[in-house]
């Protein structure tokens, strides 16, 4: 595995635009929803120890919003949209077209609402990502937690876990003008699918 | 004030009373505490995974059950510990995401509670208490000044077991 996450500064430049364009697709498609204009940082591309992934979002204990979903073809992986509790209500309340700070907690609609966001924010990316590198990926229906972080992340975390001490994550963050919004978009292909993706570009 | 000392993602430590050992937001990772109540010594190990002979080499042998109790175990036994009094306390193992076609790999948390009674066991050790399961996370605490098991949850509350 070791091999698959040794990289050139070329390859990861070029993940890191697929990131970029994945997450550009992901923000336009969220800022319409919600008719907002919807900020976003540089993904980060990085490959970290494991333990410290939890961290990239506030902390293991740091209550969280995830909407998860598998993601399947020829470079499986898994997505996870993560939101801050308070993000995640005030995201709610905008899609609901109810005052902010109405929502103290998820009733069944909200969570749907929430798993839609999901599917449409990795629709757009995986759509962008074939434009790329010519392989189909599709995502699995979503599925909501509200949780702590740590607890969340594990999802992802142990399928790595049984390949490596180490995770290679694609993360962008996103920005609602109005700050309400924050949350945190991870890909992470499964071992195997890097090269897989690599090769695709046709990076050096 | 007696030391709060964290423990992360596969990872443990070990003390005694009065410290306390806590680890963060478990889903599928267990919480395995060891404890002598005579010399107030004991440990937290966080595991991933039930089985090392499953995964690729891993220089981080907390990671796995089969693995990782050992090597508390020696570390709580030449702290001062005795091992026929040291007694387990597990908790965590659950599963996050409801698929209806759910992998083994999301089912993960009843592999590594299963597999954490069985190592325990097959090291001589008692398994007194368990909090496992479900579909929630957890914060776990382990007092080494009463031995203590704290399992706090986002919202359903908190319970010493």
């Amino acid at each position: 595995m070791t091999d698959e996450y040794d990289l050139t500064p070329n390859q990861l430049d070029a993940l890191r635009e697929i990131g970029n364009v994945g997450a550009g697709n992901s923000a336009t498609a969220l800022s319409q929803i919600i008719n907002k204009r919807i900020d976003m940082n540089v993904p980060k591309v990085a490959l970290v120890p494991i333990e410290t992934v939890p961290d990239l979002v506030g902390g293991p204990d740091t209550i969280v919003v995830g909407v998860f979903l598998r993601v399947y073809g020829k470079a499986p992986g898994n997505i996870l949209f993560l939101l801050p509790q308070k993000s995640a209500f005030y995201l709610v309340d905008t899609l609901m077209g109810r005052e902010h700070g109405t929502t103290k907690k998820l009733d069944f609609m909200d969570e749907s609402a929430l798993m839609e966001i999901g599917n449409i924010l990795s629709g757009a990316y995986l759509n962008a990502f074939f434009n790329f590198t010519h392989i189909s990926m599709l995502p699995s229906i979503p599925a909501l937690a509200m949780d702590m972080a740590g607890a969340i992340l594990n999802v992802v975390l142990v399928q790595l876990g049984q390949m490596g001490d180490r995770a290679m994550v694609i993360e962008t963050e996103f920005l609602a003008e109005d700050d309400g919004i924050n949350g945190h978009f991870f890909l992470v292909p499964d071992p195997g699918s890097l090269g897989t993706l690599i090769s695709a570009v046709g990076v050096e | 004030m007696a030391d709060l000392i964290k423990v992360g993602m596969a990872d443990y430590k070990v003390g005694r009373g009065p410290s306390k050992l806590i680890s963060y937001g478990l889903g599928s990772c267990i919480g395995i505490s060891l404890y002598d109540p005579q010399t107030k010594i004991g440990g937290l190990l966080h595991i991933m995974l039930p089985d090392s002979s499953q995964a690729r080499a891993s220089d981080n042998p907390a990671k796995f059950a089969d693995t990782g109790i050992p090597l508390m175990l020696n570390d709580v036994i030449s702290l001062g510990a005795s091992r026929s009094r040291l007694v387990a306390k597990i908790a965590g193992g659950a599963q996050m995401f409801a698929f209806a076609n759910a992998t083994d790999i999301m089912r993960v948390g009843n592999r590594n509670a299963d597999a954490a009674k069985q190592i325990l066991r097959r090291n001589g050790i008692r398994v007194i208490a368990e909090d496992t399961g479900g579909n929630y996370g957890r914060t776990v605490q382990i007092d080494l000044d009463t031995g203590v098991y704290k399992v706090k949850t986002i919202d359903r509350g908190e319970k010493d077991i």
